[in-house]
């Protein structure tokens, strides 16, 4: 009865089909059809024009020069490259190194923004001026002037391999970049290696398994030692049962550099540090106000139940401050990808470098940006979309 | 800092001789340190490790920076015999021209230092609230027409300095105010796009937007530099310094319209219905209603996006623009001033601090006065 009676209210006299430019309807196709036009139009300008004047210019378009000889060395690379490899080669190299520091900086950079951003926290008050310093510092000065200035400290302030100082017994840090020993690679490693990736498996189900156990029943059950016990136990137990076979490849100076060991060149270094000590300072804002989110009463009402400190920080105000941390933490991760192209200037050969050099010596300008932004976009999209993935795990869910 | 209980002791009553009734203890400094540096024995340890870290770094960069340094020095020669033990600010005292004004014709720098006085003005303009009408725009065209007058010449008497011959600081503001001040209407047009409810209109906007903001800016200034001129008719050409700016442009515009749609988003439905009731069109709500609260509420992320654009500006030493960062970075590539790096680098971070840290207070200050104002 209601619904009809709303029916018979409602009911509007049919609509005239007339054009008019006082319909809504057809003002908002009439404006769309203009934009699109326009913006097509605009496109097909700057497209014709390119191709007159890539054909003046005799440059072919297409990405036939990827299969090319690229004739330029690479200063490191995670795979072997040699000048007679092709461009595509080439630029999977520098997707590696790009890929290298991203990955190498956003785990770093999170362990030290946390710290400092619990340090800004801190009671003690030299602990937290002295992070507060830190951050003002680091957020008001330009990324690239500071890995101009760690590239600088690290090759003209650093002395060369002859006086390199010495860390730790085996690592030094000169002119020439970062010197450590590694171990010698021995068959059993491999080994290690499954043994790595078992305990990882059999973590995660014992989780799963303690999780259940503890719905069920309430017990509870160690899982974090547990967990870190099999990831770490097994390969170890593997190696021990192998008889401990580990020797170190050691350092040593011979004539004017280092032999032995590996290394981490002076633009790697100047490049993680500085993409480290920059994205740290957000990243503790970030993690501060993150915490200064969770309410006072949280902490109050979790030690009401009795339950101890820690385990506070870690079942009730750590899940309630992810929340409001990881949406901006996820755009410091794209930062960091974002600002690695930086490494260009430093001389570090990521993928803008290693694009850069390619489209200087084919004059494939349009295919080498391309490829560029394909690859971030990619590399952006992804780390997104797990972080997205990963925000929605931990959301507060709602009745 | 909230997170810090100042102790709210009175000081004492200071009987004869300036100590206290309960002693040494009872002064408020020594409460105060008690509570907030010696609390307990991890907290004493903190305390006792972290001065002497920072002691031990001031005085080693004050023996350096100070006591040691070579202040000025014609040449480097006096600089190469303190290496390692003082700075050489000579290098500064010697280069400040060039790493201020760039290649600039030398006579004519003082014309690029007003500029640097006209753009510090126009900041501090826009920061005052008196000026938060109508008033802005014109003081703003009046500026910037002045500043070109001045950088460019050719009229009034000033030699003409081609754009070519720009450099140092003024480049550097240049390029981020420029930038902003035509982001942002862009940027307005796009959040409104992103928001409407065409779909090919918010098709394309979104598209541009998580485009530009998946790509780093590098990629966008190659692509002004090699990519352009290949866009454009033969026989035209506009030059290096525009190119990169319109690739500046491009890339804030996206951030900014994400600044500016947050606001959008904050405003209450309510308004919209109410500027519908009123019989307003799209173009009347949205620029008497909607957007001037919009715009008020993100003047705080506004000017964080400008600092951000701010540092930014630095990168087109990649592309070889020579702005404060290149400048200071060529004259350290001079042999005889080669190995004073780290000198050249902490100095114009300075530069680049005080513009940021100002504008970041500032940023801080506006959001509290909005929050109070919110609050009451």
């Amino acid at each position: 009865m209601a619904t009809n009676l709303q029916a018979t209210v409602r009911r509007r006299p049919p609509p005239t089909h007339r054009l008019s430019l006082n319909d809504p309807v057809v003002r908002a196709v009439i404006y769309q059809i203009v934009v699109v036009g326009g913006v097509l139009l605009l496109a097909w300008y700057l497209i014709h024009n390119t191709l007159a004047n890539l054909e003046t210019r005799k440059i072919a378009t297409g990405f036939a020069f990827l299969q090319r000889e690229a004739g330029f060395a690479i200063g490191e690379s995670l795979i072997e490259f040699a000048p007679a490899d092709t461009y595509l080669k080439a630029l999977i190299v520098g997707v590696l190194n790009t890929l290298r520091v991203a990955v190498v900086g956003i785990v770093l950079a999170t362990i030290l923004g946390t710290f400092l951003g619990i340090a800004r926290l801190s009671r003690n008050w030299l602990l937290a001026k002295a992070a507060s310093v830190y951050v003002e510092f680091m957020r008001n000065i330009p990324l690239l002037l500071q890995l101009f200035f760690w590239y600088v400290v690290i090759t003209e302030s650093l002395s060369g391999p002859r006086e390199a100082v010495n860390l730790m017994p085996g690592v030094y840090l000169s002119n020439r970049g970062f010197r450590f020993p590694t171990p010698v690679d021995h068959p059993v490693f491999s080994y290690m290696f499954v043994a790595l990736l078992l305990g990882v498996v059999a973590s995660i189900f014992v989780s799963r398994w303690a999780k259940r156990r503890q719905e069920a029943t309430g017990a509870q059950f160690p899982t974090i030692s547990a967990s870190i016990g099999l990831v770490l136990g097994l390969p170890l137990l593997v190696f021990l049962l192998a008889g401990a076979p580990l020797t170190m490849d050691w350092p040593t100076l011979r004539g004017f550099n280092f032999v032995g060991g590996a290394s981490l060149t002076p633009e790697f270094v100047a490049l993680l540090v500085g993409l480290v000590t920059y994205t740290a300072a957000f990243i503790a804002e970030i993690v501060r106000s993150g915490i200064l989110a969770v309410s006072k009463g949280q902490w109050e009402a979790a030690g009401a139940l009795g339950l101890r400190r820690s385990l506070i920080l870690r079942n009730v105000v750590l899940p309630q401050a992810m929340r409001v941390i990881v949406p901006p933490m996820t755009s410091q991760y794209l930062n960091i990808t974002k600002n690695s192209s930086l490494a260009v200037a430093i001389g570090y050969p990521d993928l803008v470098s290693i694009a850069n050099t390619t489209l200087n010596q084919t004059w494939q300008a349009i295919e080498g940006i391309a490829l560029i932004m394909a690859v971030y976009l990619t590399v952006s999209l992804s780390i997104s979309a797990f972080m997205n993935w990963y925000n929605k795990h931990i959301a507060l869910v709602e009745r | 800092m909230t997170a810090n209980p100042t102790v709210q002791a009175k000081p004492q009553a200071l009987i004869d001789g300036g100590f206290p009734a309960g002693g040494l203890m009872s002064l408020p400094a020594v409460q105060w340190a008690r509570a907030n540096l010696f609390s307990n024995w991890i907290n004493t340890a903190v305390t006792l490790v972290f001065a002497y870290f920072i002691l031990k770094g001031l005085f080693g960069f004050l023996s350096w920076g100070v006591f040691n340094a070579i202040w000025s020095a014609p040449d480097s020669r006096l600089c190469r015999e303190a290496k390692g033990v003082g700075a050489c600010w000579a290098l500064i005292t010697e280069k400040y021209r060039f790493i201020l004004f760039g290649t600039y014709a030398y006579d004519e720098q003082w014309r690029p230092a007003i500029v640097i006085v006209i753009f510090i003005a126009l900041y501090v303009a826009s920061a005052m609230r008196r000026f938060w009408n109508r008033n802005l725009v014109f003081i703003w065209v009046g500026g910037l027409a002045l500043i070109g007058v001045l950088m460019w010449g050719g009229i009034l008497g000033l030699k003409y300095v081609e754009n070519e011959r720009w450099g140092g600081l003024p480049l550097t503001l240049s390029l981020a105010t420029f930038g902003i001040a035509f982001a942002f209407p862009l940027s307005i047009l796009l959040a409104l796009g992103r928001r409407s409810r065409l779909p090919a209109i918010k098709a394309m906007c979104v598209g541009y937007i998580e485009l530009i903001r998946g790509v780093p800016l590098i990629s966008l200034l190659f692509m002004a530099s090699v990519m352009f001129p290949l866009f454009l008719p033969e026989g035209v050409t506009f030059d290096k310094l525009l190119r990169a700016q319109v690739a500046i442009i491009m890339f804030t515009a996206a951030y900014l319209a994400e600044v500016v749609r947050g606001g959008l988003q904050a405003i209450p439905k309510g308004q919209f219905e109410a500027a519908d009731a009123l019989g307003l069109g799209y173009w009347q709500k949205t620029g008497m209603i909607i957007m001037p609260q919009a715009l008020r509420l993100v003047i705080p992320p506004l000017v964080n996006t400008f600092i951000g654009l701010f540092k930014d500006t630095s990168l087109v030493v990649i592309i070889g623009l020579f702005d404060l960062l290149n400048a200071v970075k060529a004259a350290i590539q001079e042999p005889q001033w080669r190995g004073f790096g780290v000198e050249a680098y902490i100095s114009v971070s300075i530069i680049y601090f005080i513009f940021c840290f100002a504008m970041s207070k500032y940023s801080q200050k506006i959001e509290a006065d909005f929050a109070q104002a919110r609050n009451r």
